[in-house]
């Protein structure tokens, strides 16, 4: 008899404190938009506060950021975000490059309602805006990956509880991202934070932490820095209270655009910057803020299954001739092994015409449901904007196989050219120079053709609409970013950016811009002019991102801008 | 209406005939709470002020031979934003075992002063504006918002998970 009760999802559950925390922070923000509405706070004084929970004010309705800490969701959670996409807001969300999920169009009057639902959830919106330490990122299969040699989980929830309400970084010079890994391969990013942690055991089992600072994407792009090899793990929250201490006393507060953590490594050197992260830690060292045996114990607990084996989800009818093929992709590309034997299921939300990360209230209780019925209650979100259910066996697959292509979850397109990492850009986003969202749907069709993006291969294409590169396009090997060019919305192409995955061969690269940039209607041809200079080019088994390594960028800008020209002749010619 | 803020016991406000000595190059013979050059110049003559107030990007290293002697340090926030006050509270605190009075000066909003008061200051500067009974009030609730911190800070040596570990903090 199949067992229907919805398993407890393995991730932290708060205990009185931790709830006591987020309630009263509910309180706390519901006073200061009472004051800001009846006028005590002006606006000035109230952005700093809302920002801190998350409220940004937009081109079309405030959107609210609330955080999924280092992309863990239960179902419980995930029904909860699809309630509030269903009566607050305009029945989506958008699942985002750091783990976080925005709400377009709440009410202002309504967002302390919205974070009170939250926290009835042991969710919140803390700190994933403002100066300040936002949410903690890693990788989406973390404690399932056949390559993990750590999982990033628990020190993940132990540096999000230390970041929470710091009194003394509160109003650092700018934001300030952490990513973890644990894995031989980095899936989060780490070379593009600004600190980036590489959890590793040594050659006695004992946990020890890789520190790199000073990466991040922006106006000035860069990867960050080695500072510390082999921290012993204890050591980790006095040795980050260091290096945010030496920013928040010497990153520059002049120039918004000088002020992350990566310009005052840049302007220190490396050698410098790490030099005086010690010199203050030497105070730090050994003192009550050294983590303990107990802690990590503690909260590793709520991450282990109380057993491993898997869910026996109903018998499915078995996949049908009509089906084969379709289900055969599918499982290639967005089923992957876990440790274990179990599988964890990419759920792709780059379906064509669907902005990318975007996931209707009922394509979230959907997920919420195929987490109960074939997984263990649990979702995790990737930061190329997907979710994954883990913990899946092998015998339901056909049947979450079936559910999710009803509810539009199938695409079987995951690390292919319509997996496009995208921001909302210049629909929703005041900051932007340039519309994203268009693009990415103009290329997603351009390239429909399944066969054709099989053929393709692997490839990571990511648009960002404007240089706050949210979209993450310097790591995209093709980057796409919005730029402002004589009061309209141009786009810069750039190739051979790599994220550290084993996808961009463990490299960080930043992308090279191939030229001049580009009118909106362009932008799908330049694209097919790369993809046919790669495919003519191609040896075998070459990915794109292994032919621009091989060939640099002269054959790829060359072919854009001739087939530019010709286009361009040929249209004075009919004229 | 007295316009410093105890952030101390039950908040009020009181009344300091100390007023912030604001030009750089105010005469030697002027009193109150001294900017740091003008401070460092008297200290230096043996007569070490007992009140002075430092911007953000001064240096401490001045003040850490005579923190015994000294009453009042002020720190100024030029802007609310500019968060180094808070290191350099926290390390005059932690690091150099200042006791005496610790002011936050300058662009001071009410709703920083829980985290001003975690780092160590005992009083605030507020704006005139905000220098009245009905910001009282609401400081008073600001200040009793959280009963609670995970990390260690001033106020609180030991981070939430010591405490846990203790059996002290779970109720």
């Amino acid at each position: 008899m199949p067992d229907t009760t919805p398993p407890r999802a393995a991730i932290y559950a708060y205990d009185a404190v931790d709830q006591r925390l987020v309630d009263q922070r509910v309180a706390e923000y519901r006073s200061q938009l009472a004051r800001f509405l009846a006028g005590e706070l002006s606006e000035d004084e109230f952005r700093p506060l809302r920002l801190r929970n998350g409220l940004y004010i937009q081109r079309q309705a405030p959107m609210l950021r609330v955080a999924i800490p280092y992309g863990v969701l239960s179902a419980v959670q995930l029904r909860m975000l699809a309630r509030i996409a269903r009566e607050y807001d305009r029945g989506y969300g958008h699942f985002t490059t750091r783990q976080n999920l925005q709400f377009n169009w709440p009410k202002l009057e309504d967002t302390a309602d919205i974070l009170a639902l939250l926290a009835s959830v042991q969710m919140h919106a803390i700190q994933t805006s403002g100066n300040c330490v936002r949410n903690i990122t890693t990788d989406e299969y973390a404690g399932l990956a056949p390559d993990e040699e750590v999982d990033p989980r628990p020190i993940a929830e132990i540096l999000r509880q230390w970041s929470t309400f710091h009194p003394e970084f509160t109003y650092l010079p700018r934001k300030f991202k952490i990513a973890i890994n644990g894995a031989a391969e980095d899936r989060a990013a780490t070379a593009f934070h600004d600190i980036g942690l590489r959890l590793w055991r040594d050659a006695a089992g004992a946990l020890r932490v890789r520190v790199s600072v000073g990466g991040g994407m922006g106006r000035t792009p860069m990867l960050g820095a080695v500072v510390r090899e082999d921290l012993e793990w204890q050591h980790l929250l006095t040795y980050t209270e260091a290096i945010l201490r030496v920013y928040n006393l010497h990153g520059r507060r002049d120039n918004i655009y000088k002020a992350r953590i990566k310009i005052l490594v840049r302007a220190l050197g490396a050698a410098e910057f790490a030099r005086q992260v010690e010199e203050e830690w030497t105070a730090l060292r050994d003192g009550p803020s050294t983590l303990i045996e107990e802690e990590f114990e503690r909260v590793a607990a709520y991450f282990r299954l109380p057993d491993e084996s898997p869910r026996v989800a109903a018998p499915a009818r078995p996949i049908a001739e009509d089906e084969r093929l379709a289900f055969a992709r599918w499982r290639t590309r967005c089923v992957h092994a876990q440790r274990g034997g179990h599988f964890a299921v990419v759920l792709s939300l780059k379906a064509t015409g669907v902005a990318p990360g975007d996931a209707s209230d009922t394509q979230m209780d959907a997920v919420a449901g195929f987490a109960e019925r074939y997984g263990r209650s649990e979702i995790r979100v990737s930061h190329e904007q997907n979710l994954v259910v883990p913990h899946v066996a092998e015998a339901s697959l056909p049947a979450l196989w079936r559910d999710a292509r009803r509810a539009g979850l199938a695409t079987p397109n995951l690390g292919l050219i319509t997996d496009i990492i995208a921001c909302p850009g210049g629909d929703f986003c005041s900051l932007a120079n340039a519309k994203s969202l268009p693009i990415a749907a103009a290329i997603q069709q351009r390239f429909d053709d399944l066969d054709y993006q099989h053929d393709i291969g692997e490839l990571n294409l990511n648009i960002s609409g404007c240089i706050n590169s949210c979209g993450h396009h310097h790591a995209g090997h093709i980057g796409i970013l919005g730029v402002d060019k004589d009061g309209s919305e141009w786009y810069q192409v750039s190739i051979g950016g790599a994220d550290g995955s084993a996808l961009s061969n463990s490299r960080a690269a930043i992308g090279r811009i191939i030229g001049p940039s580009f009118a909106a209607g362009e932008v799908p041809d330049v694209v097919e002019a790369l993809i046919a200079t790669y495919l003519q080019a191609r040896e075998p088994g070459e990915r794109f991102v292994d032919a621009v390594e091989r060939l640099g960028i002269a054959p790829f800008k060359r072919a854009v801008y001739e087939e530019r020209q010709r286009d361009a002749l040929e249209a004075n010619a009919d004229a | 209406m007295p316009e410093i803020l105890s952030l101390r016991g039950e908040p009020a406000f009181f009344a300091d005939v100390r007023a912030i000595v604001r030009e750089p190059d105010a005469g030697p013979q002027a009193e109150g709470v001294l900017p740091l050059a003008l401070w460092r110049a008297r200290a230096a003559g043996g007569a070490v002020p007992a009140a002075v107030w430092l911007a953000p990007g001064d240096d401490l290293g001045a003040l850490v031979p005579h923190l015994r002697v000294l009453q009042l340090v002020a720190l100024e926030l030029p802007k609310a934003a500019d968060g180094r006050a808070y290191s350099l509270a926290a390390l005059l605190r932690t690091r150099h075992g200042y006791r005496g009075e610790l002011r936050a000066i300058g662009d001071v909003a009410i709703d920083q002063l829980h985290y001003l008061r975690r780092v160590g200051f005992d009083s605030a500067q507020l704006p005139p504006a905000r220098t009245n009974a009905a910001t009282l009030a609401t400081v008073r609730a600001i200040l009793r918002t959280f009963d609670d911190s995970y990390q260690a800070s001033t106020d609180q040596p030991l981070p939430l998970f010591r405490r846990r570990q203790l059996g002290e903090a779970v109720r």
